[in-house]
């Protein structure tokens, strides 16, 4: 076991080296930040001095190994807009974002295992039918459009909610949170709701196969034999069964939740990293897109190794068969 | 039923569904459209000649200043909407095939050689596979194109680069399960060379299930590339795709002018949809555990 997760680690590890050597290699590529960053009617001495002071007068591999000695630090560089660290610029987005991704994935649970139960229990009724047709329509309309049509409708046609910003934060130990009020919370709506929406597609149709296959097993038919009450057997019998991959799945689906935010970020101007990276990007700003960049594989890679620490615990073929175990 | 050919037989259960019937219908009227915008649309929306500022934002039906129709009104350069919907859709659909098609035989050549020779090369193959597979694929074509910049080349690039795993791992299992059988074992006693065996005897037999990913894929490929370009790190403003005309809509979409934004956001959706009712169809006639 431990050797496995050593290798795993060392592979981990390699990986995100990979990627930093390649975000970094691609990033310097692109544009001259000095461009966007000096007065344009700066003469070439000027022009030098400021290629200096961002340190993009040195070879590309100095440039490389200063940013990795300092990413070993926990020092990704300074944003060349804002002349502040990157990092701690992406940690003060971060709040935002989280809290997005969270309440989107508290709304994709929240309908989405009831909603599949359903479907599951009764596949042939209307109810069981509409509910899947809805889910293979959120599996294939572009989260953008989605976030659209909702602006189209609720903010310009109904005019019930904002369309763009946070609204009114509260401070909870310091970190502001749009949550805990109703300005906020009407600002979050939308959103959360754009983000969940794919995510919710997903656990329907995992809860609804799950059901189906849950209903047929001995253990139900045994349960409603004693005479347990419908509720009951779906509840605890059913629900219990069918939660381990579905929980699992949420877990893995968190990485990509913080992804997909870029674009509902973008689209409802959502102060957190997505929209950063997307400001960044627009900007030349190579320092924080970099530092966003590995903070995302990063976070990504850790999801990774621990899911498949998890699985080699929960299933020894994992770590005993390596690439024998055909797919 | 007793058919001739493999050929009539998948027509007549691909028809059996009159939904997938009406989806194909759809998606070939669609693909008609983007072909022949040229000769269809009533203007050339890159002709700036053809424009007129006047005309800038006005509603579906409005008429122009020449008299014309503009039956899905204009965007802010006074642009008609269906010409640029027209062509938006020819750019679309155009980077959705080509990017798929590269994808498909990049992921085929791959998967094929780690199913075939197995090993090393088929390790690290699926390692690089897993991998990738392992991050949403928005992350790895936002990189990408952070990196490249914009342009129809760099967005196929990222698209290849986003897809081509999916093709590997479905070429692979579907080759280990068919070199097992008798008639590659026949093929190979007869001392054929082992691209001939590779490419002309294994490879007829994966393509099913490759045909059913690279339909599904197509639609992933083009919506994709519409959340990138929406992003603004897709194409350049030159080469208007379906993203990008609702991305240059939005800003309007807040005062009320839906229509630059929703329209071009309608043919994406129709060609999406068009897309999946085929790719759910072919899905159930090709796989031989649902064969009647």
């Amino acid at each position: 076991m431990f050797a496995y997760a050593l290798r795993r680690l060392g592979q981990s590890l390699l990986v995100l080296v990979l990627m930093s050597f390649l975000v970094f290699v691609g990033v310097y590529a692109i544009g001259d930040p000095v461009e966007l960053l000096v007065n344009p009617q700066a003469d070439a001495v000027e022009r030098a001095r400021a290629t200096a002071a961002l340190g993009l007068d040195k070879p590309f591999l100095e440039q490389y190994a200063i940013f990795l000695k300092g990413a070993a630090a926990g020092d990704l560089g300074r944003s060349f807009v804002f002349n502040v660290p990157a990092l701690g610029l992406i940690i003060e987005k971060l709040p935002a974002t989280i809290e997005l991704a969270f309440v989107a994935m508290v709304i994709a649970v929240a309908l989405g295992i009831p909603l599949g139960l359903v479907a599951g229990l009764y596949p042939e009724s209307v109810v069981g039918r509409s509910i899947m047709a809805g889910s293979i329509v959120g599996f294939s309309l572009p989260t953008f459009w989605v976030g659209l049509v909702l602006i189209m409708v609720f903010s310009v046609h109904l005019g019930w909610l904002p369309s763009n910003g946070r609204g009114d934060t509260v401070d909870v130990l310091g970190i502001p949170m749009s949550f805990l009020t109703l300005d906020g919370l009407s600002h979050l709506f939308m959103p959360a709701l754009n983000l969940a929406l794919f995510k919710l597609s997903l656990l329907i149709r995992l809860t609804r196969a799950g059901a189906r296959e849950a209903v047929l097993q001995d253990y139900v038919k045994f349960a409603r034999a004693k005479g347990l009450s419908q509720r009951r057997v779906i509840g605890v019998h059913v629900l219990k069964n069918i939660l381990i991959p579905i929980v699992t799945v949420i877990g893995l689906e968190l990485g990509s939740v913080i992804a997909f935010a870029i674009v509902t970020e973008s689209i409802f101007a959502w102060p957190g990293t997505g929209k950063l990276l997307i400001d960044s990007i627009n900007q030349l700003d190579r320092p924080v897109i970099v530092a966003y960049l590995l903070s995302i594989v990063t976070l990504f890679i850790v999801i990774n190794f621990v899911v498949d620490i998890l699985y080699s615990l929960l299933d020894p073929r994992v770590r005993l068969g390596g690439a024998a175990g055909a797919h | 039923m007793a058919t001739d050919s493999p050929w009539a037989r998948l027509r007549a259960d691909f028809a059996e569904s009159r939904l997938a019937m009406a989806g194909l219908g759809l998606l070939v009227a669609l693909v008609g459209l983007a072909l022949l915008a040229p000769l269809l649309s009533p203007q050339n929306p890159y002709d700036l000649a053809q424009l007129d500022v006047l005309d800038s934002k006005l509603a579906p039906g409005e008429k122009s200043s020449t008299g014309g129709t503009y039956w899905l009104g204009t965007d802010d350069q006074g642009r008609d909407m269906l010409s640029g919907i027209l062509y938006g859709l020819r750019i679309s659909v155009g980077v959705g095939v080509a990017s798929t098609g590269l994808a498909l035989s990049i992921g085929m050549v791959f998967g094929l050689l780690s199913a075939y020779f197995g090993g090393w090369l088929d390790a690290i193959i699926m390692r690089v596979v897993d991998i990738q597979l392992s991050f949403p694929s928005i992350l790895i074509a936002l990189i990408l194109l952070a990196v490249l910049g914009q342009g129809v080349d760099k967005i196929i690039v990222a698209l290849v680069a986003v897809q081509w795993a999916y093709y590997a791992r479905t070429v692979r299992s579907a080759a280990l399960v068919e070199r097992q059988k008798e008639y590659v074992e026949a093929a190979k006693v007869l001392a054929l060379s082992e691209a001939r065996v590779v490419f002309r005897h294994l490879l007829p037999n994966c393509l099913p299930p490759l045909i059913v990913v690279a339909t599904v894929q197509v639609a992933h490929a083009i919506a994709l590339e519409a959340t990138l370009s929406f992003l603004g790190l897709g194409l350049p403003v030159t080469e208007p795709s379906l993203g990008l005309l609702i991305s240059n809509g939005f800003q309007y979409l807040l005062s009320g002018k839906y229509w630059i934004s929703f329209y071009p956001g309608v043919a994406l959706l129709l060609t999406i949809m068009a897309i999946n009712l085929v790719a759910d169809q072919l899905r159930d006639v090709l796989n031989p555990r649902l064969r009647r």
